[in-house]
């Protein structure tokens, strides 16, 4: 016999008497923990998005919506190809390289994909070779580039991933993305069966967690083709070559290009950011909610097991239990409901944004301990300081409780 | 054992002051088995709950073994409760959700015994009163004679000098009262000191002396030592 043992015969023997606070406590510690983990991994998404795509600029059609860098050019509208030729020639200050794209809805065997048509950076410097111009040479001004103008990129197919371009890609050639690869067991060297037309797989992406994984990548010429959607695309993706000269390129392409939307990634993930600070400031208020409601209800299940256990109180105070011990003994239960309804939040806070993360904020969710004890520590000490005064009500019981008259 | 001096306990309520108990001198010697008999509410158990160092008088001493009861620091008084002191109960006050073997354990791991000999010590007494075989048994299982034996078993765990009880063998069938009064002779013939508040004539019979106590006084004439 101990003092755990005595805690844990009367909450086996009677759970249901603590069901309803371990419950407020669990859920408030659920709500935290999901809002957290997918606030704290689409913040990080978006620092990411900032950070590696800065520098691009988005050209798309006027009516077109946006919520995500990654799908922009998922959207029915379209842009004339000639728009890629306006921006070549004007050979504006700042730019690196051009990404026009081209999609649309798609099957391999029985999944669904999106067939996106893309332009090779070599077509570039063909069409800049055909039409005399010098290729991204235009410095801008201020620019603390060593060098600016086309670099030499990653000739490996596979860093479209990443650059968000790629060097060569002939007619009959496909890039898949990591879902494709995996559901539809293709691999470099292997044919693609896309819209009644075989491609040459000639690599797989790396997995990025976004909507590329689940792209087949053609040569935008060819899909053109096979879809018969003439000379369009639905986005061109304008590399800057550093953060600075996409805020100048936003005025001159708007200037350049009157029919179309011109947007930076930082107002794509102008949302983002709003959303990631209401969520924030939600967490605090769920946080406020865990102490609120799961104290007050931790303090009233601990006090009406003080009344309900007057008696036995007493009996324990007759038998040689000090204040103390009897003022640790309710601080326990309060700790094992602090604990339960901490750990279950957690873990029932983890799965809810593991399974809506994607679905809330497009952000793929993996634990973090840190928030985890976090979490679980906001719950013990709100049971704890919930259930001290109660605890200590109780030490101060009359031990002749214990006699059946008075 | 025991010597209470111009004690007087009163409850107040809603302004109204009712006097619980009152008694100038009483002695209770060590080895004597006194029961403590009177209508309900003429002050039994406020007496067994002064005894018991579990109720300050508004004024006088008690004295147990020549210290001042309300004069220790309250921790002292539980510790001196819990090495010297053994209570019965009318309702046996066991503790519904543990074992008739972790209800005895409890004064013992209140000692800060140790749980196997807990545990070894829990055993022997459970099998003194009988009830080895219902060890594991929680109180509900048990009839009320076996709570009691339970209880008893409980009060003696930390071998007590003193047995306070209060109406030990109310709510007993005939049979088990008889064996419940038959322990508490046992418990004389032991060199320990018992005081039994009862209702119950024939268990009072049993005791060495008898208090009658009529509304929270001592009344004198009845005070009948069987020893004298």
């Amino acid at each position: 016999m101990n003092l755990r043992t005595l805690v844990w015969r009367e909450l086996s023997e009677r759970p249901s008497a603590m069901l309803t606070s371990t419950l407020a406590i669990l859920l408030g510690v659920t709500a935290l923990v999901a809002i957290r983990h997918v606030t704290v991994f689409s913040e990080r998404e978006v620092g990411q998005q900032l950070q590696s795509l800065g520098a691009n600029v988005l050209v798309l059609p006027k009516a077109a919506t946006l919520q995500d860098y990654y799908s922009a050019d998922l959207t029915s509208q379209t842009l004339p190809e000639s728009h890629v030729s306006s921006i070549l020639l004007a050979n504006l200050p700042g730019v690196e390289r051009l990404s026009p794209k081209l999609c649309v809805a798609a099957k391999v065997g029985d999944r669904a994909v999106t067939l996106t048509g893309i332009l090779p950076q070599s077509e570039f410097q063909a069409k800049a070779v055909w039409q005399s111009v010098s290729l991204f040479s235009n410095k801008h001004d201020g620019c603390k580039k060593a060098a600016c103008g086309p670099k030499t990129y990653d000739g490996a197919p596979e860093a479209l991933a990443t650059e968000r371009t790629i060097d060569q890609l002939k007619g009959n050639e496909a890039i898949i993305g990591a879902d494709v690869a995996e559901f539809s067991k293709l691999k470099p060297g292997k044919s693609v069966e896309v819209l009644g037309e075989s491609l040459q797989v000639l690599a797989v992406l790396p997995r990025t967690g976004t909507v590329d994984d689940g792209r087949v990548f053609a040569h935008l010429h060819t899909v053109q083709r096979m879809t018969n959607a003439g000379e369009v695309v639905n986005a061109i993706e304008v590399m800057g070559c550093c953060e600075d000269a996409a805020g100048g390129l936003v005025p001159s392409l708007t200037a350049l290009l009157p029919d179309a939307k011109v947007v930076t990634i930082s107002q794509v993930v102008s949302t983002q950011v709003g959303i990631n600070r209401l969520m924030s400031q939600m967490s605090l208020f769920v946080l406020s909610i865990l102490v609120i409601v799961g104290g007050a209800s931790v303090a009233s299940t601990i006090s009406s097991n003080v009344r309900e256990r007057r008696r036995e109180v007493g009996t324990l105070m007759a038998l040689g239990a000090t204040p103390g011990l009897v003022t640790r003994m309710f601080l326990f239960k309060a700790l094992a409901l602090g604990l339960v309804g901490g750990i279950g939040g957690c873990a029932l806070g983890l799965v809810v944004a593991m399974l809506l993360g994607s679905q809330w904020a497009g952000v793929t969710v993996t634990p973090l301990p840190d928030l985890l004890l976090i979490a679980i520590a906001a719950a013990l000490a709100v049971t704890t300081l919930a259930a001290y005064w109660p605890a200590r009500s109780a030490a101060r019981l009359d031990p002749c409780s214990c006699f059946s008259d008075v | 054992m025991f010597h209470l001096q111009g004690i007087t306990k009163i409850y107040r309520k809603r302004s109204q002051e009712v006097i619980a108990f009152r008694t100038d001198l009483l002695d209770i010697a060590k080895g004597e088995y006194v029961a403590v008999v009177g209508p309900s509410g003429s002050g039994k158990t406020t007496l067994l709950s002064l005894l018991g160092g579990m109720l300050s008088p508004d004024s006088g001493q008690v004295m147990f073994d020549g210290q001042s009861l309300y004069d220790l620091p309250l921790n002292t008084r539980t510790k001196l409760r819990r090495d010297r002191i053994g209570f019965v109960f009318q309702t046996f006050n066991l503790v519904p959700y543990l074992s008739a073997l972790e209800n005895v354990q409890i004064p013992l791991y209140l000692a800060g015994i140790a749980p196997a000999e807990q545990r070894d010590r829990a055993v022997a007494l459970l099998e003194q009163v009988g009830l080895a075989n219902r060890l594991d048994h929680k109180p509900c299982e048990l009839s009320t004679g076996q709570q009691q034996r339970v209880a008893l078993a409980r009060t003696l765990a930390n071998n007590p000098l003193l047995i306070l009880a209060d109406e030990p063998t109310g709510n007993l069938d005939p049979e088990s009262r008889e064996a419940i009064l038959s322990m508490f002779d046992g418990f004389i013939r032991d060199g320990r000191t018992i005081v039994m508040v009862t209702h119950d004539p024939a268990a009072a019979a049993r005791a060495s002396r008898r208090l009658r106590l009529i509304d929270g006084s001592l009344d004198a004439s009845d005070s009948i030592s069987d020893a004298a």
